[in-house]
């Protein structure tokens, strides 16, 4: 197989069947949670939902003084990355075209540059959170199979576009297909594991939030 | 033109002046990537170099290769240094027709049998031996009959390097590069469509002074092709800051910025388009305002919309989406139910215990 052959599978068939797995996935997730049902309001609530909810996807987003001081080094990594992950992921002009291509938005990018040194200081982030993960006894005794494939799954994007933008040594059209491929990989990943909470998160915090601030019977 | 001469003594025969011969010798030294100091051995190797015996077959193609050769603006070094050759069978450029050609192949093939250099434009039909023929001969038959005493094969231009348009979907002429059919050769592809012509001569050039060129993964020498379009675009700057141009005629588009958003295939087109340029170093096709096609790439023709942006999916994956985020709803709901129903079976079973049966089950 050719690079341009290989480069033609992962941006055509591959990447459709990645979409359908990623949306399929992730609707029977969320569909899975909403149908499991509320349990009947037995007396008028003296609180609201809402408020508690809303309060609390604010107050578990911003740690308080006590965990940073016992947990600062992950609360911080954990920041960079996702911040970086976001970044790298929605404001790079090539990845813009993506989703204009794929849901007809678009948006400004910022300078590929910019772009460049985030995806190195992401890297850095998760790769220490990784080290400490494996170093310290406690988190690694509660870390499974599961939480090394979701860090190989969403770091390998990272490493393969790096290598994709500045094409060292290998075909620029490898390079981005392996890239894609990769991306392809987190895709068919992230429902099915932890990393669907990024669908799943603010939809928790705002039930956690949202069951202590209705003061009401069920 | 003696095959005995050298090629110095050609170009002196032409009237190239010793400036013009090095001038020429100092751009191949640079566009090979060479230290300027290596001017004076390029420089003595093709003076004393002898003329090769050079055979071209030309199948299914469209003459631009030859035409991007021997079609300069006017009388350039390359076209003179392509005389230097002492080219034996070109059925496009040579008087002869018929079998007076055919009988000039034969008699090139056998003077120099193991030493003559062979030169093809143009894929191979396989599908059917008709498709394609010269002097009733098929191509194939003519490039195995051909190749069988070729020192090496230069395959000119992307159909003979990988299949080019003849072979692109649904290849109804089942055609192939010339690497598909010769195996035992050593082949130096030069693909484009057509490739720049001081590529095609410098890599006759390189070929004359220091033999076989060192290759890439795609058999195109790294003298050439060792540097992708977009590393050396001068709009290259653009990319690097952000700046695009979104149509033809935008503002972007007025101010020379990036285009990779109207489809460039920069990054992965390994060419010298961006250095060495066309039109006697005039301009490439971004210049010109028009996103690269990646005519130098295998496939190149297939490889989606030339204007849609090289990181897109090829196909529309919006319905796709739209299905399988119906389908996901479905299913989402269904196992939702199921849980429910469990919920429901778990309410339905629990049995209410009163403390008689707690007391009762104590005793026993």
């Amino acid at each position: 197989m050719s690079d341009t052959e290989f480069l033609l599978l992962v941006r055509g068939p591959l990447f459709t069947l990645a979409t359908v797995i990623l949306v399929g996935g992730v609707l029977i997730r969320i569909a899975e949670i909403l149908f499991m049902g509320r349990k009947k309001s037995l007396a008028e609530a003296r609180g609201s939902e809402a408020s508690g909810g809303f309060r609390v996807m604010l107050s578990r987003s911003v740690p308080d003084a006590d965990t940073f001081h016992r947990s600062g080094f992950t609360i911080i990594s954990g920041y960079v990355f996702h911040i970086g992950l976001f970044v790298v992921i929605f404001l790079f002009v090539p990845h813009i075209l993506v989703f204009e291509r794929a849901i007809g938005l678009s948006w400004p990018g910022l300078p590929s540059n910019i772009i460049d040194a985030t995806t190195v200081i992401t890297l850095i982030a998760m790769l220490t959170l990784l080290i400490h993960r494996i170093v310290d006894p406690v988190r690694r005794m509660l870390s499974g199979f599961q939480d090394y494939w979701v860090w190989l799954v969403t770091a390998l994007p990272l490493i393969t576009g790096y290598f994709a933008f500045h094409r060292v040594g290998v075909s620029g059209a490898w390079m981005l297909a392996v890239h894609i491929l990769s991306v392809e990989l987190l895709m068919i990943t992230f429902p099915f594991t932890s990393l669907s909470h990024a669908f799943t998160l603010w939809m928790s915090r705002w039930y956690n939030g949202a069951v202590s601030g209705y003061r009401g019977i069920r | 033109m003696k095959p005995g001469l050298t090629v110095g003594e050609t170009l002196r025969a032409h009237g190239v002046t010793r400036r013009g011969f090095l001038k020429y010798c100092a751009a191949i030294t640079s566009l090979m990537a060479l230290p300027p100091s290596s001017l004076k051995a390029v420089a003595a190797a093709l003076e004393a170099a002898r003329r090769p015996s050079v055979i071209w077959l030309s199948f299914q193609e469209c003459t631009g290769c030859t035409e991007s050769l021997t079609r300069s603006a006017d009388a350039t070094i390359e076209e003179l240094i392509f005389n230097a050759i002492s080219l034996d069978y070109h059925h496009t450029l040579q008087a002869a027709s018929g079998a007076a050609a055919e009988a000039a192949r034969e008699q090139a093939m056998h003077e120099n049998y193991g030493n003559y250099l062979l030169i093809v434009d143009g894929s191979i039909p396989i599908a059917d031996a008709g498709y394609s023929t010269i002097a009733g001969i098929s191509n194939r038959d003519m490039l195995l009959e051909t190749a069988a005493g070729a020192a090496a094969i230069v395959s000119v231009g992307t159909c003979a390097a990988f299949g080019g348009i003849p072979a692109a979907r649904p290849n109804p002429t089942g055609a192939v590069p010339v690497s598909e059919l010769i195996t035992d050769k050593p082949i130096i592809n030069v693909p484009g469509c057509p490739p720049i012509p001081v590529v095609i001569t410098g890599v006759l050039v390189q070929y004359l002074t220091f033999g076989l060129p060192d290759l890439d993964a795609q058999g195109r020498p790294l003298a050439f092709y060792g540097q992708s379009i977009h590393d050396r675009c001068y709009r290259r700057p653009f990319y690097d800051k952000g700046l695009f141009a979104d149509s033809f005629d935008d503002e972007g588009a007025k101010k020379g910025w990036c285009l990779y958003k109207l489809g460039c295939r920069g990054p992965t087109t390994y060419n010298a388009c961006a250095t060495a340029k066309w039109n006697n170093g005039t301009s490439f096709p971004i210049e010109s305002g028009h996103p690269c096609l990646g005519c130098s790439e295998p496939d190149f023709w297939d490889t989606g919309s030339f204007y849609h942006a090289l990181s897109t999916p090829t196909e529309a994956i919006g319905e796709a989406a739209v299905y399988a985020a119906g389908g996901g709803l479905l299913i989402g709901a269904a196992v939702g139910a199921v849980h429910q129903r469990h919920k429901r079976k778990a309410i339905e079973s629990h049995r209410k215990v009163s403390l008689d049966d707690i007391d009762e089950g104590a005793a026993k």
